[in-house]
Formats: C-alpha cells, structure tokens, sequence
C-alpha cells in the first residue's frame, strides 16, 4: 500500500500528482455538465475549453444555445473554481497546521479563524448592516473581518514575550471558539426570524459563487500558498521538535509567525466566501500523507489538488442529489468524508501521525 | 556593513587557524540567566572554557543547570548578562544557519511522533549545508549514511521513526548531529536510553570522531564511569554554579562527587588497568 519510496532519491514516480491533476479536470467538466440542465460532457468541455485564452479562438461554440454556454461559464464555472481552490485552502492550511503543531487533530479551525468569520457574517445577518454592498458582499467582508480581528487576539494573548507558544495558541483558539459560537448562538436566540439563515452559513455554501469572488479568492490562495510553500523545508525540520530545528538553523519563532499569519488569512478568505466547512483539513492531508509520505514538499502540493478534487466532488453532490433544493456542503464533506477516511485508515498500516 | 565585517574577521580568523592550527574554542564568561525576568537565576555567574578538540562532560545533580548551561551555548536561549564567544567572535554574532554549521545537539527527548524515516530524519542533519528547494545531493548522501553506520542505525533506515524504540531514535538522532559534520558536537544525556552495549559504542564512536576529526565534545552525562572513562575534562556543577572544572581525573575525586551530589562514593581502581570506578553508596 504504502507508498513511492525514494529508493535512491532520484527517480520519483509523478504517478500521484499527475493522476490527480487529471482527476481534477475530469471533475470539472463532469461537474460543469451536471445540473438542474443537462449538458452532454463533451459540450461543457468545448464550452470550458472556448474561453481559454488563445486556445479558445479555434474551438467554435456556436452551434450551442447561449443560455448553456451562460449556464457553464457564468454559473457553473465559478462555483466549481470556487470550490475548489476552497478545498485548496482548507487542506494546506490543515496540512501546515498538523506539522507546526505537532498534532493530527489539527484543523485550519483550529486558531478560531472560523468563529470569527461566523460571528462577523452574523452581526451582518441579523442588523442587516451594509446589505446593499457588491463584490464580496456584505456578509463575506464582515466574515473576513471578523476572522482577522479573531487570529490577531488569539495570536496576541498566546504570545509569551517573542515567542508564540504551539500549546497556548491551540488552547486560546478553542476557547475564543467557544466563547464565539455562544456569542453567535445568544444573537440567534434574540433573532428568531433570522436563525435559518445563519444556521445554514455555518454549514457552508458554494451557493452565492461569482467571479468577483473567485478572482479574490484566487489571489489570496496565490500569495499564502506560495509563502507557504516556500517554508516546506522548514516545516518538515520543525515537525520533529522546536530545539532540534534551532540547531539544525532555523529561525523557530519566525518560521512559526509566517506561516500562522499566512494560513490565517487564507482560511478567512475561504471562510469568507464559503462559510465554514469541515473535515476538509483534516481528511485529506491526512489521506494525501498515506500517498505521499510526511515531507511537505510532496505533501503541501498534492494536499492542494487533493483537496479540490474532494470539495468539487462534494459541491458537486450538495447541489445535484436533492435537486432543485441544497444540501450544505458541508454536510456532504463529513457524511461522505468520513467513510474514506476510516476506509484509509484501516487500510493503511502506517500510524497516522504529522 | 555589519555582516561584512564579520565575514572578514571570519575569513581572517579562520587562516589563522590553519596556519597555527589554533582555534580559541567556546568561552563561556560571567553567565547568569533566568527564563523569564523574575523567575529566579538558573544559571549564576558561570565561567568556563572548553577547548578545541577535547571531549567534555558536564556532571552535577538534576537541576543543577547543566542542560540550561548548553541551551545558552547553542543560543536557544539569551542571557542578559555574561557573555558566550565561539573562536573568540560573540555568539550574537552568528547566525542561526551559521551556528548550525558549528554546533550540533543531540538533545534530550529524541522521542519524535512522526513518519519520517530514520534516513530523512539523519538527512535533515545536512539542512543547514542546502539552498532552498535543493534536491540532496550524492556527497549529502553519502554522509548520511556514513554516520548511520558509525551508530549503528543503518539497519532500520527505512522505517519510521515513531515505530523506533528510544535506544533506537537516540542512535538516529546521534546519526543526524554528526551528519551536520560541525566542529562541535553537543549532547544532552546522549546515553540515557540505552542499553550499556550501545552506551559504549555511542561513546566509543564520539571518541573516534574526536581523535581521527578533530571534532570537540561537550556531553551531558549522568553516568559518572563514562565521564570518566571517556571525558578527557569535566565540568562539574551544582546549583547553576560551576563546582569545579579541569582534567577528569582532577576533578573526579570521591570528596567532589560526594559534595555535589550529597552522597557518598566508593573510589576503585581497576589495577590492571588503571582506570577508576565510581561506586555510590546506598
């Protein structure tokens, strides 16, 4: 089962990565064909493939009705991008946060980032403050707000002197959690009218997708992820001890901000635009890990495409098995999640460890 | 400016160790530290020199500040007051990356929960030689491997270091310290965990390094009959100050142990040998 060992270092198979890149673009066109209006694969990929640049020029679409080719390009597509740099996000940040922490049951929720985000789209929700706005939208920039505000207090308070402490930092973020989801709950108690609608935010949706808020999104994930990525090296010295990365040369505590500031505001950007889905941080790096061996520089990549691949397939089902109605998606991450994982886990005789 | 001024007195500094073969070592000056302002002196007024090329045991009771006094060496930690040089330049001189080519630790709790094999692990000994995004290299390889024989872990390079028993992640960890290939090789309690014939070979392969490279060792011990057998000098410390220093055989007498450890030991020499046992009465 295990996996591909570097017998003598040098020749890697690229077997995973380029099977889940391929999974990955047979996921979108699947994904882009299905729906409430059938389109046949082979249209929504002529569609898909119309509106690349330079290579779109020789593929003619014209023999498509105009309201599929909207239905693909400006409904579909940006909820299935979206979903997937989603699930993108979720896994790094799950991956980086299982190896600086030295924990497996690290989640990128783990610092409070998501409370804060659900506590900010709440006051938004419930007064109705700023409704009117455009581009991210209300309810997204106050999530956003309101991660970053959450991750700044937990950081500060966890800080002992220069340094920040991994233990303090993960019991200061579970408590600021909690202390945020009675908040979120005594709002709903007091709002009757509104607890629906907070209630589903909190269970995720790819529902309000733009291309607004992919172009975000993309942008945030481009900058975290490449710093993230950067620092694999380090976080692979790190998972073995603080003291033992010191000696070997590396800046512990300043490894340790980057990378916590970074995966913060990656995750309230996905938070922001989602709501809160779970157990995409925490299944698939730790599925990918089985795959891909505990070095980051493997890991953090596939981990990427990975998670895209699940929360596509997931968005995918939320939208099509109760049609015309939803299911949260997050919903569909831990009820499908779940079974692979305990599958993987039973399967796998390597002890599940960061 | 600052950096290339170092650089120089580094570059000068070190062709005068090759022309007169002579390299001033760690110097430890007037240190007195505490973790935190207020929490009380772990460490007071400690001066000490260790020279290149010996192989040093620091003893002294539990608590007595001998793991403080290398957190302080390799810069895990600053004190305020005293001073550390490295070949006469202070230690906040360096950088992380540029002690780590001059110091290796083995430290205390080699007990590590990942999957990481045992040659990773050794591996990541050569981080502080490679460019980011590097691949290793052959010779990287090959010293890696080098130093998982001389400690006797090559066996088991390919399994995971959370399946490893202690003796065995201590054996990997010494393979990753001497992989680093430093001049200086520091060890916290590198014995602890092993059975007595890995004991002799952990040391046995430390004292092959400091005789054949030249590489100087400090070590933790708390076993007094292998500072004695294997330590050409001892630093011995009680309550964060240096209790008294100089050649093994100096400074390991029965009224020193029993002073520093508040109990009495029995002194045997071997007289075929020479060499002298330790023995603690109970």
């Amino acid at each position: 089962m295990i996996d591909i060992k570097e017998k003598n270092g040098k020749s890697r198979l690229p077997g995973p990565e380029m099977l889940l890149i391929i999974l990955l673009f047979l996921c979108i066109v699947f994904s882009a064909s299905v729906g409430s209006s059938d389109l046949t694969v082979k249209d929504s990929f002529r569609i898909i493939a119309a509106k690349i640049p330079l290579v779109g020029k020789h593929i003619d679409i014209s023999d498509l009705k105009e309201v599929y080719i909207k239905i693909v390009w400006d409904i579909r597509m940006p909820r299935i991008i979206m979903a997937g740099l989603v699930g993108c996000g979720l896994s790094v940040v799950g991956a980086v946060f299982q190896g600086l922490f030295k924990n497996p049951l690290a989640d990128p929720h783990i610092l409070g980032v998501s409370s804060g985000a659900a506590a900010g789209a709440t006051v938004v929700m419930i007064t109705g403050i700023g409704m009117g706005m455009s581009g991210l939208g209300a309810i997204g920039a106050a999530a956003f707000i309101g991660a970053v505000i959450t991750v700044f207090f937990v950081y500060r308070i966890s800080c002992v002197g220069n340094r920040v402490s991994t233990i303090n930092i993960v019991l200061t973020g579970t408590a600021v959690s909690t202390m945020l989801s009675s908040f979120i709950s005594l709002m709903m108690a007091f709002n009757h009218e509104q607890i629906e609608k907070v209630y589903m935010w909190t269970l995720g949706s790819f529902s309000s997708s733009s291309w607004t808020k992919v172009i975000f999104l993309a942008c945030m994930s481009f900058v975290c992820i490449a710093v993230i990525l950067f620092f694999s090296r380090e976080l692979d010295v790190v998972a073995t001890g603080n003291d033992t990365a010191e000696s070997l040369g590396i800046d512990t505590a300043k490894v340790k901000k980057i990378l916590i500031v970074m995966a913060s505001f990656l995750v309230a950007a996905c938070v922001s635009v989602s709501g809160i889905i779970g157990f995409v941080g925490l299944v698939v790096p730790h599925s990918i890990r089985i795959m891909s061996g505990p070095k980051h520089r493997r890991l953090l990549p596939l981990s990427c495409i990975g998670g895209a691949v699940f929360v596509i397939i997931c968005d995918t089902i939320a939208r099509n098995a109760a049609s015309p109605s939803e299911i949260p998606v997050g919903v569909v991450t831990a009820v499908l999640g779940t079974p692979y994982f305990l599958f993987l886990l039973q399967r796998s005789r390597r002890k599940l460890v960061a | 400016m600052k950096n290339l001024w170092r650089t120089m007195i580094g570059k000068a500094a070190a062709g005068e160790r090759t022309k007169n073969g002579r390299e001033t070592g760690i110097e430890v000056s007037g240190l007195s530290w505490q973790p935190e302002q207020g929490s009380g002196y772990i460490l007071n007024d400690v001066s000490c020199m260790f020279e290149n090329g010996k192989i040093y045991g620091i003893i002294g009771p539990n608590g007595s500040g001998k793991t403080s006094l290398i957190r302080n060496i390799l810069r895990f930690v600053e004190a305020e007051e005293g001073r550390i040089t490295l070949d006469s330049l202070e230690l906040k001189g360096y950088s992380r990356k540029e002690l780590a080519r001059e110091m290796a630790l083995v430290p205390q709790n080699t007990n590590m929960e990942t999957s990481f094999s045992a040659f990773d692990i050794v591996m990541m000994g050569r981080v502080p030689y490679q460019e980011r995004f590097a691949e290793n290299s052959d010779r990287d390889r090959e010293i890696a491997e080098e130093a998982m024989r001389l400690t006797d872990c090559y066996a088991f390079r390919d399994k995971a270091v959370s399946m490893l028993s202690g003796g065995e992640a201590q054996r990997v960890v010494a393979a990753r310290a001497i992989a680093q290939d430093t001049g200086w090789l520091i060890l916290d309690e590198p014995t602890s965990s092993l059975d007595v014939r890995h004991q002799v070979e952990i040391m046995e392969a430390l004292t092959k390094l400091n005789r054949e490279k030249g590489r100087t060792i400090i070590a933790v011990l708390h076993d007094i009959n292998m500072a004695s057998q294997y330590c050409s000098n001892i630093v011995m410390m009680k309550n964060g100050r240096i209790h008294s220093v100089g050649e093994a055989g100096e400074v390991l007498t029965a009224e020193n142990l029993a002073d520093v450890y508040e109990i009495n030991f029995d002194m045997i020499e071997n007289p075929g040998t020479g060499r002298k046992y330790y023995i603690p009465y109970f």
